[in-house]
């Protein structure tokens, strides 16, 4: 039976036709809208390769069924840039060598955002790594990770300051 | 864009928006067919029938291939053609894949895939070394054995002896991008290929010959991979082989990707083994002899076993001089996922049994176990009078296409070479699928016998247990100034007090070093191939026969290349795309942390050859020599005039003057003969060391990773940001391996430890939260690109550090008595049992 579903991914409003109710959220972003930038690192909830923003909350879109997000804003990391500039959390995953095979980075950024919007670890590098250990990196670019997080969480700061 | 320069990934851009592309994410022609496997659920077993009826009535379902599909049958192995695609009478391990499915969709070919009924008889299967060793069941005769003097005499006259084993597990590599597979039917039974491949040149010949064509027409492409790690050297090849033969059966495009469970039930890991070991010592520690025994648990095919043993073997000193040692490897096969490449290849395992014996030895004799490292070291290396290096060979290095190779470029293979070693056990020799002109010679697995006589060590100098002289030993130095930057004696005084008043809660540091040796030991590999295009914009394309995991190999080479156009300031000077064996023919694998050392010197030579042609025309212009003409800032200029590069290949262009060309490297001096274990196997060889700190509770046997320093021999480095990036890495997965990366089969061979919930690598919180790393950074006394050294593999064995901190931090809890005996991973069930052993 077809079920019909709304999403706001990105910033744009989108109706699907699900023919599989338990399409996940991440076959729906892969498969269905081209939108591959979210990996599927183990399709089950353990490696954090496929996070994204559900409602600016972190999710593994592999466990999400697409079903039950009816009327969610999604973001992924297609979405995340600000026209032609890198979001802060980007920029500092570049500067400060958060990855070597880039698999898992997609998935480190998006978790990175919405934990940085958590204010939870603020600047200290033990809750940071704690935060963001849901994300596995085989190459252990954890160095590099912990702090992009670090610079990413001062930059954004420092907008909100100048914003204020 | 310069060599030196600490750049970020020539992909980063990419990598943070989601715009680079893993094989997963192409676009998929209308019409793609996904392929899935049915898989034995026994690990050994005669196959009685297999009804596929119900499998091929699934829904989606376009086709379905069993073992009596093919005639004959496609092999997978990167060796001996013991690796048929499906099983074929009798199933060898749990996860065999048996058939073969393809249907609308990917779900739809898993779902089917578990429809297979089958009938099996079930035989006993070998799990263990012990069982191997008891039913002889192992690759080659019987164990290779390598010696230098004699061991055993000499540890007999020693003044002190200990006698011990060590096991060692397993390691799944776990790339975050699982394996996967695209073939692309073209015109005329061509086949196009897209591969996680480390290995293209391999994917393109197992195509070929599963599907009967020359290499000329399949081509194979990979623009990266989301980690390889030896993984992806010899593993993709049972995808890609399916996804063409099914591709050729249906005219359509087919993928195949494994989900997470099914990658760790089918693909080998790293090889586990034992090591059993003898040694003998004088009051200091230093060692007269010592013995070890490798029992290596292969799986079920030959893969790159011997190879990896091979290395195990090389690497079984480290950093050590051992006057008199004897080396036994026994490769054995057992009824489980065929061991492979795995970061260091053998090497991590050989090391770990010299530095538990150098632990042991410090323990026997109380002494701090870095004095007993230290009287052990080979003898520092001597610089040679008129200069601080010794020379480089002015000839024989390189040469470039069209020229052929110096005539002591001897290699000696024939079939029968290759199919002279027989493994043990029936099943083994029925597993031969294919016709023995079928020949691999880009692989490791490739075998031969013959390779040249190495000339004998010079006087004085000491060599290795296969013979090389060591003439480059920096572990004095390179110790020293670690043992200092990271306070070393001070901090395992301080542990030893906090530990007297701790009984709970005991720290425990260690020092390792690491020497490990530069080069693929089948000598042939080490040759490389490079094509540079110049276009009339002055932008330049260059491809080289490396594939891109990660480890920023296309970065590093494009700054060598540009650095030799003067083009370094330019962001982007250089392009690199995908790797593809029709550009760039016959490459070896991306592996023994050759990448850079091999491309970036033929990328260099292709890109010489151009900027040579560009000279040559412009010193005839303006009346002035080649040599002038200079090449830097992104200008050029000779004799008082300036061009921009861009005008310079225009001209070059006008004059008629071709602007492309290849490059060719071959790694120089390097001899090796394996049956006997004696020659010059390596270049050079690359040094690193690190200092781990680590704490348990020896309540729950958990423990922590507090503090590392680490300072490591990348030479002149090209990169120092992805250098630093490559040694944390390897760091952390080589500590994975030792403590946490558990793999757990049953007694009916099923492999327990399948998804990441219960297989665990580091995480973001297992790093410590001190970790220093700083780079040695003096030049290679080889002449390598840019004087630097090869950097994928060796850190990986730093992490050896941590086995050994947890092991004086168990050693803490006793009176000294008893040797901790820890074996790898060290697990906090395996701490808490070694703790228990102190405690009595
Ligand atoms: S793919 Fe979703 S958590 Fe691994
Ligand atoms: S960068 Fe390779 S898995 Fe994280």
């Amino acid at each position: 039976m077809t079920q019909t579903l709304q999403l706001k991914i990105n910033g744009s409003d989108l109706r699907l036709d699900l023919d599989d109710p338990r399409a996940t959220l991440l076959d729906v972003l892969r498969e269905r809208l081209g939108l591959t930038g979210t990996k599927k690192g183990c399709d089950r909830g353990q490696c954090g390769a496929c996070t994204v923003l559900i409602d600016g909350r972190r999710v593994n879109a592999c466990l999400a069924l697409a079903l039950s997000h009816d009327g969610a804003q999604i973001t992924t990391i297609e979405g995340l840039a600000r026209g032609e500039d890198l979001h802060p959390v980007q920029a500092a995953f570049i500067a400060d060598d958060g990855f070597q095979c880039g698999f898992c980075t997609p998935g480190q950024i998006m978790s990175a955002v919405a934990l940085i919007a958590e204010a939870e670890a603020g600047l200290d590098p033990e809750r940071i790594r704690e935060g963001m250990s849901g994300n596995l990196c085989r190459c252990a670019a954890y160095a590099g990770i912990t702090e992009a997080v670090l610079d990413a969480t001062r930059a954004l700061a420092l907008e909100e300051e100048r914003a204020a | 864009m310069s060599a030196g320069k600490p750049l970020p990934h020539d992909a980063a851009p990419l990598h943070v928006t989601g715009e680079a592309r893993y094989i997963d994410d192409l676009p998929t022609p209308r019409g793609t067919l996904h392929l899935a496997f049915g898989l034995s659920p026994a690990a050994h077993a005669e196959i009685l029938s297999l009804d596929l009826a119900a499998v091929r009535e699934a829904p989606g379902v376009v086709a379905v291939f069993g073992p009596d599909a093919f005639d004959p049958m496609p092999d997978c192995s990167p060796s001996v053609h013991d690796e048929p695609l499906l099983a074929q009478g009798v199933v060898h391990y749990l996860g065999q894949p048996m058939f073969l499915v393809v249907a609308e969709s990917h779900l739809a070919a898993r779902k089917a895939a578990r429809l297979g009924r089958m009938e099996l008889r079930e035989r006993p299967a070998i799990l263990t070394v012990d069982e191997a060793l008891a039913a002889e069941s192992r690759f080659e005769d019987g164990p290779v054995v390598w010696q230098k003097g004699d061991a055993a005499a000499a540890i007999a006259g020693a003044a002190q002896q200990i006698e011990g084993s060590i096991e060692l597990g397993g390691q799944e590599h776990f790339y975050l991008e699982g394996q996967v597979a695209l073939a692309l039917p073209q015109e005329g039974g061509d086949m196009v290929v897209q591969s996680s491949t480390q290995h293209p040149t391999e994917i393109q010949h197992k195509v070929a010959h599963a599907l009967h064509l020359p290499m000329s027409a399949v081509r194979v492409e990979v623009r990266r991979m989301g980690g390889g790690f030896g993984g992806k050297e010899s593993q993709g090849n049972a995808l890609a082989i399916a996804c063409a033969l099914a591709a050729r059966a249906t005219g359509r495009p087919c993928k195949m990707r494994y989900d997470r469970d099914d990658d760790m039930t089918i693909t080998g890991k790293r090889h586990d083994l034992r090591i059993d070991y003898r040694a003998g010592f004088d009051a200091e520690g230093r060692l007269a002899g010592v013995e070890f025994r490798h029992l290596m648990r292969c799986g079920w095919s030959q893969d790159l076993s011997l190879p990896v043993a091979d290395r195990a073997m090389l690497h079984a000193d480290n950093a050590y001089h051992l006057p008199a040692v004897r080396i036994e490897s026994h490769r054995l096969r057992t009824n489980t996922q065929s061991a492979t490449a795995f970061r260091g290849f053998g090497g991590p395992q050989g090391m770990v049994g010299v530095e538990r014996v150098m632990d042991h030895v410090a323990h026997q004799l109380g002494r701090d176990p870095l004095e007993v490292r230290r009287v052990n070291f080979y003898a520092a290396r001597v610089d040679r009078p008129g200069g601080c290096l010794p020379p480089s060979p002015a000839t024989g290095r390189a040469f470039f296409a069209g020229n052929p190779p110096p005539e002591d470029f001897r290699t000696l293979i024939t079939p029968e070479d290759i199919f002279r070693q027989k493994m043990g056990g029936e099943d083994a020799e029925a597993l031969r699928v294919l016709d023995a002109e079928e020949v691999d010679l880009t692989s490791r697995g490739a075998e031969t016998f013959q390779h040249g006589e190495a000339p004998p060590a010079p006087e004085g100098v000491q060599t290795t247990p296969y013979h090389m002289p060591v003439e480059d030993f920096i572990g004095h130095e390179l110790v020293g100034a670690l043992a200092e930057s990271a306070d070393y004696a001070r901090r395992r005084a301080e542990i030893a007090a906090w530990n007297a008043g701790n009984p709970i809660l005991k720290r425990g540091i260690a020092l390792t070093p690491v020497k490990f040796g530069i080069s693929f030991t089948l000598t042939w590999l080490n040759q490389a191939g490079a094509l540079v295009h110049l276009y009339q914009d002055g932008s330049v394309h260059l491809n080289h026969g490396g594939t891109e995991m990660g480890q920023g190999l296309f970065q590093k080479v494009a700054q060598v290349a540009a650095g030799v156009f003067g083009l370094e300031a330019e962001a982007e000077a250089v392009k690199i795309t995908a790797t593809d064996t029709g550009k760039v023919p016959n490459t070896s694998a991306t592996a023994a942390s050759s990448g850079s050392d091999l491309n970036g010197m033929a990328a260099r030579i292709a890109c010489e050859t151009l900027r040579d042609r560009l000279a040559a025309m412009l010193a005839e212009r303006h009346q002035a020599q080649a040599a002038e003409v200079r090449f830097a800032g992104g200008r050029v200029t000779v004799a008082g005039a300036e061009y921009s590069f861009a005008e310079v290949v225009g001209l070059a262009y006008q004059a008629r003057i071709s602007l492309s060309s290849t490059g060719y490297y071959r790694t120089p001096k390097i001899v090796w003969d394996r049956k006997k274990g004696e020659g010059r196997p390596f270049f050079y060889f690359a040094y690193g060391a690190a200092v781990s700190e680590v704490v348990i509770d020896t309540l729950t046997g958990e423990n922590r990773l507090l503090r590392v320093d680490v300072l490591h021999d990348t030479g002149r480095s090209l990169n120092p940001a992805l250098d630093i990036g490559q040694i944390e890495g390897g760091f952390v997965q080589g500590a994975g391996w030792l403590t946490t990366e558990e793999l757990v089969w049953d007694g009916k061979g099923r492999l327990r430890t399948h998804a990441p919930s219960t297989y665990k690598i580091p995480a973001c919180s297992d790093r410590p939260p001190v970790f220093n790393v700083a780079l040695w950074g003096r030049d290679n006394p080889e002449d390598t690109v840019g004087r630097s050294k090869a950097v994928g593999e060796p850190p990986f064995m730093l992490g050896i550090s941590v086995l050994m901190a947890l092991s004086d931090a168990v050693a803490a809890c006793g009176d000294g008595s008893v040797y901790p005996g820890l074996d790898g991973p060290a697990t906090a069930e395996r701490v808490l049992a070694a703790v228990g052993r102190q405690r009595g």
